[in-house]
C-alpha cells in the first residue's frame, strides 16, 4: 500500500506534525501510535504547565492532547492505534506489526523519548522491587491506579521526579528526599518551588544513593554522606534519551551519547524524505516547542512531496 | 522583612525578591514581567494553587479520569480537596470539562479528559 505520509507516533509531537502537512495540502496521511489512545505521553501528565505559549493559557497534559486530537478527527486524519511500525527502510517502505507495508512517500519520526534506564546507574547493593522509574511510577499512579509506594527517596532531579514527589505526597506517600548528585537541579525552578517547597520535601544536592538496602522489597539506601535512609520505594530520575532505535534501522545518522538525531535546518534526517520531530530529535523542555518544531517539520515534509 | 520567591507563572522562574511588612508586599524586584508581580503579592497575601489528581471511574476504557480544580484553590486546603477528590467514584462515559464535584472553595473540580465506555 502507498501513503504520501507516515507518521511514527501519535504523541504532541505527532499530531501537531499531521495536523500541520494536512494545512499544506497533504491529504494522503497515517498516524501509527503503539498505545490505544492518541495523545502519547501527554495522557500520563496530568500535571498544569502545558500550553502557555501556544495557547496563552495553563493546561494540563491530557487537556493539551485533546486540542490536537480534536483538530486530527476533525480534518478526518487517518490514524491507527495499538500498531507498532517494525521496521523502516532507506527507501521508506514502513513495515507495521500487522505485517501491513506501507510505501511512504515522506516519513515523520515522532517517537518521542524514554527515560535513561537504572541499569546505566552504578550503585552497589541488591536489586529488590520497589525501584520504578518516575515515568513508569507516573503511569502506574494516573493511567492504572497503582500506588508503587508509601516511603519513598526520588534519585535524581529531572522534572519528572519533581512531578512525582508532589503527586505521591498528594496521594499520601512520605517522600523523604530527592537526592541530586550535581550542585544544581535539572527541574525547572517553578517545579522545586510547586512540588518540592510547597511540601517541604528536601532537595539535597551534591549527594546521591551508593548502596539499595533490602531483599525482596527496597528497606531504605545509604547516601554519599554516609546517612542511612528507609523507604520502601525508589524512583530515578535520571534524564531522558531519544526513542531511537526504529530511527537506526533506515540509517537515520545519531549523535553519539546523546543519541539526537542529527538532521538538516528543515528536520530532515540523513536519510531522503524522512524527518524528525519533537523529543526524538533531541529532548525538549516545554512540549510548546515540541509543537513548535512539529509544525515545521510537517510543512518540510509536505514541500518535499509536492517538488 | 525580605524574602525570594519563585514565580511559578511560566517556566522562566524568576527569582523575585520582595520587601514584606506585616504580610503585605511593599516593594519587588527580579520578575521579568507583570504576571511575577502579581504572583508574589498572592503569594504573600493568599496563597493558592490549582490542583490536579485522579477520580475512579467504573466501565471506562481505563480506571481512572484525571480531574483538576477550575480555579486556584487556597494552599492550605490542598489536602482538603484531595479528600474530597478521593471519595468520588465515577461512571462512564465521562466528557472533557465534565463537573466532577461542584462548588468546592469557591470552584468546581472538572475531568481534564474523555472516558469512553468500554
Ligand atoms: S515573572 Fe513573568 S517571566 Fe518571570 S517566571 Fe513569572 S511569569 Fe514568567
Amino acid at each position: 500500500m502507498k501513503k504520501d505520509l507516515v507518521v511514527i507516533g501519535a504523541g504532541p509531537a505527532g499530531l501537531a506534525a499531521a495536523i500541520s502537512a494536512y494545512e499544506e495540502g497533504i491529504r494522503d496521511i497515517l498516524i501509527v501510535e503503539r498505545d490505544n489512545l492518541l495523545g502519547g505521553i501527554l495522557n500520563q501528565c496530568i500535571h498544569p504547565g502545558f500550553g502557555l505559549f501556544t495557547f496563552g493559557e495553563e493546561l494540563t497534559g491530557p487537556e493539551y492532547a485533546a486540542r490536537y486530537i480534536a483538530k486530527v478527527k476533525e480534518l478526518g486524519i487517518e490514524y491507527m492505534l495499538d500498531t507498532m511500525v517494525m521496521d523502516i527502510t532507506r527507501d521508506k517502505v514502513v513495515t507495521l506489526s500487522s505485517g501491513l507495508k506501507l510505501e511512504a512517500g515522506a516519513i515523520i519520526l515522532a517517537m518521542g523519548c524514554r527515560e535513561r534506564p537504572r541499569g546505566a546507574l552504578n550503585i552497589s547493593g541488591t536489586r529488590p522491587s520497589g525501584i520504578f522509574t518516575a515515568g513508569t511510577a507516573q503511569r502506574l499512579m494516573n493511567i492504572e491506579g497503582y500506588m508503587p509506594g508509601k516511603e519513598v527517596v526520588i534519585l535524581g532531579s529531572g522534572d519528572i521526579g519533581l512531578i512525582m514527589a508532589r503527586r505521591m505526597t498528594l496521594e499520601g506517600a512520605k517522600v523523604k528526599m530527592v537526592v541530586e548528585i550535581k550542585e544544581k537541579s535539572g527541574g525547572l525552578a517553578r517545579n522545586i518551588a510547586q512540588c518540592l517547597d510547597d511540601f517541604n520535601i528536601p532537595l539535597l544536592l551534591n549527594t546521591t544513593v551508593t548502596k539499595i538496602h533490602g531483599k525482596d522489597r527496597v528497606t531504605g539506601v545509604t547516601l554519599s554522606t554516609g546517612e542511612y535512609v528507609s523507604c520502601d520505594t525508589i524512583l530515578l530520575s535520571v534524564g531522558l534519551i531519544p526513542e531511537n532505535e526504529l530511527s537506526k534501522k533506515c540509517g537515520v545518522r545519531l549523535e553519539e551519547g546523546s543519541n539526537n538525531i542529527i538532521c538538516s535546518e528543515d528536520l530532515m534526517t540523513d536519510v531522503d524524505g524522512v524527518f524528525c520531530s519533537g523529543n526524538v530529535h533531541h529532548v525538549h523542555d516545554l512540549v510548546d516547542n515540541v509543537t513548535k518544531e512539529a509544525i515545521k517539520a510537517g510543512k518540510s515534509a509536505a514541500i518535499y512531496l509536492r517538488r | 522583612m525580605e524574602k525570594t520567591y519563585t514565580c511559578i507563572n511560566c517556566p522562566l522562574g524568576c527569582q523575585v525578591k520582595a520587601v514584606i511588612s506585616e504580610g503585605k508586599v511593599i516593594s519587588l524586584s527580579g520578575n521579568t514581567c507583570e504576571k511575577g508581580e502579581k504572583y508574589v503579592v498572592k503569594e504573600v497575601e493568599r496563597p493558592s494553587r490549582l490542583v490536579t489528581s485522579t477520580v475512579k471511574v467504573i466501565g471506562g476504557r481505563g480506571p481512572l479520569v484525571s480531574v483538576r480544580t477550575r480555579e486556584e484553590i487556597p494552599k492550605e486546603h490542598i489536602f482538603d480537596v484531595m479528600d474530597e477528590i478521593n471519595k468520588v467514584v465515577l461512571k462512564a462515559p465521562v466528557g472533557l470539562g465534565d463537573v466532577i464535584i461542584k462548588d468546592i472553595f469557591g470552584t468546581d473540580v472538572i475531568s481534564t479528559c474523555e472516558m469512553e465506555e468500554k
